[in-house]
């Protein structure tokens, strides 16, 4: 009892020593923050510029051109997730270490959804009041964000796993994550319009953290499997 | 001990190639007549629709096109699990082999859809629950097969390629529900195993019939890749070697 005691606390140390290496590792090279932010921000002004600067055709888009663009911005910031290891060698260190490999790549997803997920999360009212979003759908948007968010990068590190030994894989990382994203972009554009209707959004809400908790419980299994298989 | 020895020979592309010629002809004669059959009675002999006149006789194609393309990706998932627990060789070629051809009814499935929708809703395509479905399984497949191409090591591939699959089922019915709720305009399912066709059997027959001829075509098309698969990977056995008269 004591050793897997013991062994399962060494997993928990192991996971918090590795969200702190990638935490320091983003904020030694602050481009890996900052990138998708200004991204986000770009997709986002395009759409006024290119469909109508008008208020109330921006106010119907808003939940769709915010979720689409941290979305994208969420799949570009993905391709680096496994990739940076796998070419200086830690990920085969990762590969070898003694602890559950499905529980590391948790810790991993988690640091990569702070560095891109969250911070769009917290950039996203910004957005919303520069294209005119309701201002009761302000709240619903950040928390479907909140949700939605990290179970992109959950369903992203399939792909970004399969796809690590791939130069230039990053098409193909979007082919692959795209549909996997769906779900989510319609439960939770879906639940940002209810608001802004003033209608009840707390179902689509459910539906967001089921999506959560099974992309917590069987992505990091899937992407272990994946990783594995691919440095086999 | 049990006999698991069927289990090997199942396993086994030369047992597979030896078995598989000697269905070719059957496959051929009962596609082709169930096909032809069912396509001749459904087009030319069935009576018109009371509300859609002729335009729904496309339902002897899409019907059965929009079947295979979702049980193809069923077979390609079952194929990619005995892949990964009993590390056949023979799942992998069946896995590789039926990604194009679901992708194919896919888009046999849409485009007749888009057919049928011009006359009957009056637009080629709506944003509709099933509509989407149909295409984000064909992104799916575009997927595996993309993955596919773009890992050298063959043996790397199929591995990949089945937990691909195997997290696309996983989401199929997410994708399915997600949509449903989302938007509908798209008709329920008319079959449905366990309640009385909403049909009128002069419709039904041919449409079963069709359905049969286009499964019989579909294991005869995979047979036929399979088979050429096989050949290809075990060019260096002696066997092939023998087939082919070096």
């Amino acid at each position: 009892m004591a050793t897997t005691e013991q062994q399962s606390m060494r997993g928990g140390a192991a996971c918090l020593a590795l969200i702190k290496r990638d935490l320091t590792l983003a904020f030694r090279s602050p481009g890996q923050i900052v990138n998708p932010m200004a991204f986000f921000l770009m997709v986002a002004s395009l759409f006024p510029l290119g469909i109508a600067p008008d208020r109330d055709v921006l106010s119907q888009l808003a939940p769709g051109i915010i979720w689409i663009g941290a979305l994208l911005s969420v799949l570009m910031s993905l391709d680096s997730l496994f990739k940076s290891d796998q070419d200086d060698g830690s990920l085969d260190q990762l590969l070898m270490s003694p602890h559950p490999l499905p529980l590391l790549v948790l810790a991993k997803v988690f640091s990569h959804w702070l560095t891109s997920g969250f911070c769009l999360t917290i950039m996203a009212p910004l957005l919303a009041i520069m294209l005119h979003l309701p201002a009761d759908a302000i709240l619903p948007l950040f928390v479907t964000l909140l949700l939605g968010t990290p179970v992109l990068s959950l369903a992203g590190a399939i792909g970004a796993a399969l796809t690590v030994r791939i130069q230039r894989g990053g098409v193909l990382l979007t082919l692959l994550s795209l549909p996997l994203y769906i779900p989510v972009l319609i439960f939770a554009t879906g639940a940002v319009n209810a608001a802004a209707e003033s209608l009840p959004w707390n179902g689509h809400l459910l539906w967001l953290s089921v999506f959560l908790l099974l992309g917590l419980c069987l992505a990091p299994l899937a992407a272990a499997g994946a990783l594995r298989v691919i440095n086999e | 001990m049990m006999k698991w020895t069927f289990f090997h020979k199942l396993g086994s592309p030369k047992w597979f190639y030896d078995i598989s010629g000697k269905w070719l002809p059957w496959l051929q004669i009962t596609s082709l007549l169930s096909l032809v059959v069912a396509l001749i009675w459904g087009l030319a002999f069935t009576p018109p629709d009371y509300l859609q006149g002729n335009s729904y006789r496309i339902i002897f194609i899409h019907v059965p096109a929009s079947f295979l393309a979702q049980a193809i990706y069923m077979m390609m998932a079952t194929a990619a699990a005995v892949l990964l627990i009993w590390r056949i060789k023979l799942a992998d070629m069946a896995l590789k082999v039926m990604a194009p051809i679901g992708a194919s009814f896919c888009i046999l499935s849409l485009a007749t859809g888009a057919i049928w929708g011009q006359p009957t809703w009056g637009t080629w395509w709506v944003w509709d629950a099933r509509l989407t479905s149909m295409l984000i399984l064909l992104f799916l497949y575009i997927g595996i097969i993309a993955l596919r191409g773009a890992i050298q090591t063959s043996e790397v591939a199929a591995k990949a390629c089945a937990i691909l699959s195997l997290v696309g089922v996983v989401n199929i019915p997410i994708i399915k529900y997600s949509v449903n709720w989302w938007n509908t305009l798209h008709q329920g399912a008319t079959l449905k195993l366990t309640e009385k066709p909403s049909m009128a059997p002069e419709m039904l027959w041919p449409l079963l019939l069709s359905i049969l001829g286009f499964y019989l075509f579909f294991t005869l098309v995979m047979f036929l890749r399979l088979r050429v698969e096989i050949l290809s990977r075990e060019k260096k056995t002696r066997w092939v070697k023998a087939l082919v008269g070096e």
